[in-house]
């Protein structure tokens, strides 16, 4: 347990056009730590996440994933990487043209699951965020709230490590972000690494969460 | 490697199913592939009859000499002494006129027009095998034969068989430039299929590449559908020769009763045709390389 799930040590990035994202970040994050990262729109929230994941790469710098440096990570290596991550986006990114159920095999199929454990897992997991009795329907058939289950389950469905939200409630009313934040919580208790980007302070209240500030591309705590 | 093999066939009915669900889509692209394949396809089909047909004819020049009915015997042994004598023969051989006769006979057709004539019109003849091909060695040959007492007519037999020769040459290299032709094209074809359906796929390459899937796994079922599109395109040009051919024969059957003989084309061998429809799923195949390795690495998510 002496390594970090996640380190930054000196991360900036710059976007191609000169915009300055991030500068100088500094933190690690332990693993089954539960971490949110909040700052107003534009602080740098999404480009954090996106570099963990190495959607995008640190100008300078250091990002350490499970001791994997991200920074020099060569492009065979990323399918690797991202397999120990669950991705939960704002903008779901959910495939419209299949049922519930495949949108959740993907994953399993893509790192050669055999298909009779990954029709299971696949169950078990819409079971989770209880979507099991919608798996023949159509993603555009799902209520919003609905939706941003089904990219958890697709998330979580390979047992990842570490599990990345970007704005998971953002457009959920109160009730349905609930779930969905205690569904991050039941994943945080079996061990997973939890770390939620949000400008939504509200969802910080409950407990005594770990919070990392960003404000102007810099930590502010 | 287990896992490997599933997804291979995962690919597989994966990239079927989909080519299913757009049939139009699919027919049109396996048609203008196989429209682009049939056309050398045809041109070589038709080359190897032709050349079937010029196999069973001797090669090697000839000059035939016709000798002035009315011959004795002695004037043929001095003769053939003479021909042999030559330079540039390889060998002489005496063709009767009743031998001759009987060789008509056996000829598809000519046996009714034969019964029907008196008597033998034919001459005594000598067939001269050169030793080569040599053009001006046959026109050497010719000019002296000709002077020969006895001798009424010279024709040298070989000239038509090398026309053939030099023009089946020149079928062979047109059919190789034209399938060479055609066969970029079916690669520029399967090219920008693919590119349409990596456009088509652009959210779920994205998705894949979000999950953790490989960029062979990515790649894997546009190979499948470059490979299916080339070889379904191979198999609907070969039915497209066979149809071509089989109505050809049947006017070719009609025109060889007029002349009492049995004209046919042959359809391609079977080794051909395998051949083909595998040469085409390569294409195709190469095709999608080409294009996936251009088009997927500008789909990255963001």
């Amino acid at each position: 347990m002496s390594q970090p799930a996640i380190s930054f040590s000196g991360v900036s990035k710059r976007y191609p056009g000169g915009y300055q994202a991030l500068a100088d970040i500094n933190f690690t994050i332990d693993p089954g730590e539960f971490v949110f990262i909040t700052g107003h729109s534009g602080a740098g929230k999404s480009t954090l996440l996106k570099l963990i994941a190495a959607i995008e790469r640190a100008s300078s710098g250091t990002v350490l994933v499970n001791g994997q440096n991200v920074s020099t990570l060569k492009a065979p290596g990323i399918p690797y990487l991202r397999r120990n991550l669950g991705l939960v986006f704002q903008d779901q990114k959910l495939l419209y043209d299949r049922s519930v159920f495949d949108n959740v095999m993907l994953p399993l199929l893509a790192t050669g699951q055999p298909h009779r454990d990954a029709m299971r897992r696949a169950r078990a997991a819409l079971d989770k965020v209880g979507l099991l009795e919608r798996e023949r329907a159509l993603p555009v058939a799902l209520s919003g709230g609905e939706q941003q289950r089904l990219c958890i389950a697709r998330a979580v469905v390979n047992r990842p490590a570490i599990l990345l939200a970007d704005e998971p409630t953002a457009s959920l009313d109160d009730e349905y972000a609930a779930t969905i934040m205690e569904m991050f919580r039941s994943f945080n208790q079996v061990g997973v690494t939890v770390l939620i980007a949000t400008h939504d302070r509200s969802l910080i209240e409950h407990g005594q969460p770990r919070v990392v500030t960003l404000g102007h591309g810099r930590l502010a705590t | 490697m287990s896992a490997w093999l599933r997804h291979h066939s995962q690919s597989l009915w994966q990239t079927l199913a989909r080519l299913a669900s757009a049939p139009f889509a699919t027919l049109a692209n396996v048609l203008v592939i196989a429209v682009a394949l049939a056309l050398p396809l045809g041109a070589y089909g038709l080359l190897v009859n032709l050349q079937g047909f010029s196999g069973s004819l001797p090669t090697e020049p000839q000059i035939s000499l016709f000798l002035s009915s009315g011959g004795s015997a002695p004037d043929v042994a001095t003769l053939e002494a003479q021909l042999r004598k030559a330079e540039g023969v390889r060998g002489v051989r005496f063709v009767s006129r009743d031998a001759a006769l009987a060789g008509l006979k056996r000829a598809p057709g000519m046996a009714e027009v034969i019964s029907s004539l008196r008597d033998n019109p034919l001459p005594d003849a000598f067939v001269v095998t050169l030793a080569d091909g040599d053009a001006s060695a046959a026109e050497r040959l010719e000019k002296q034969f000709r002077a020969l007492p006895g001798v009424a007519h010279v024709q040298v037999d070989s000239a038509w068989v090398r026309r053939i020769d030099a023009l089946l040459r020149l079928g062979r290299t047109t059919v190789l430039l034209l399938g060479t032709l055609l066969g970029f094209a079916l690669v520029a074809v399967t090219f920008n299929t693919i590119r349409l359906q990596v456009l088509t796929q652009r959210e779920e390459i994205e998705v894949s590449k979000l999950i953790g899937a490989t960029d062979a796994f990515i790649r894997r079922p546009f190979y499948y559908l470059g490979g299916l599109l080339g070889a379904g395109g191979g198999l609907a040009a070969l039915g497209i020769v066979a149809l071509s051919f089989s109505l050809l024969n049947r006017d070719l059957a009609s025109f060889g009763t007029l002349y009492g003989v049995e004209v046919s084309l042959q359809f391609l061998s079977t080794a051909d045709a395998i051949t083909i429809v595998f040469f085409a799923g390569a294409l195709g195949w190469m095709g999608t390389y080409l294009s996936v390795s251009r088009h997927l690495h500008h789909i990255e998510p963001r």
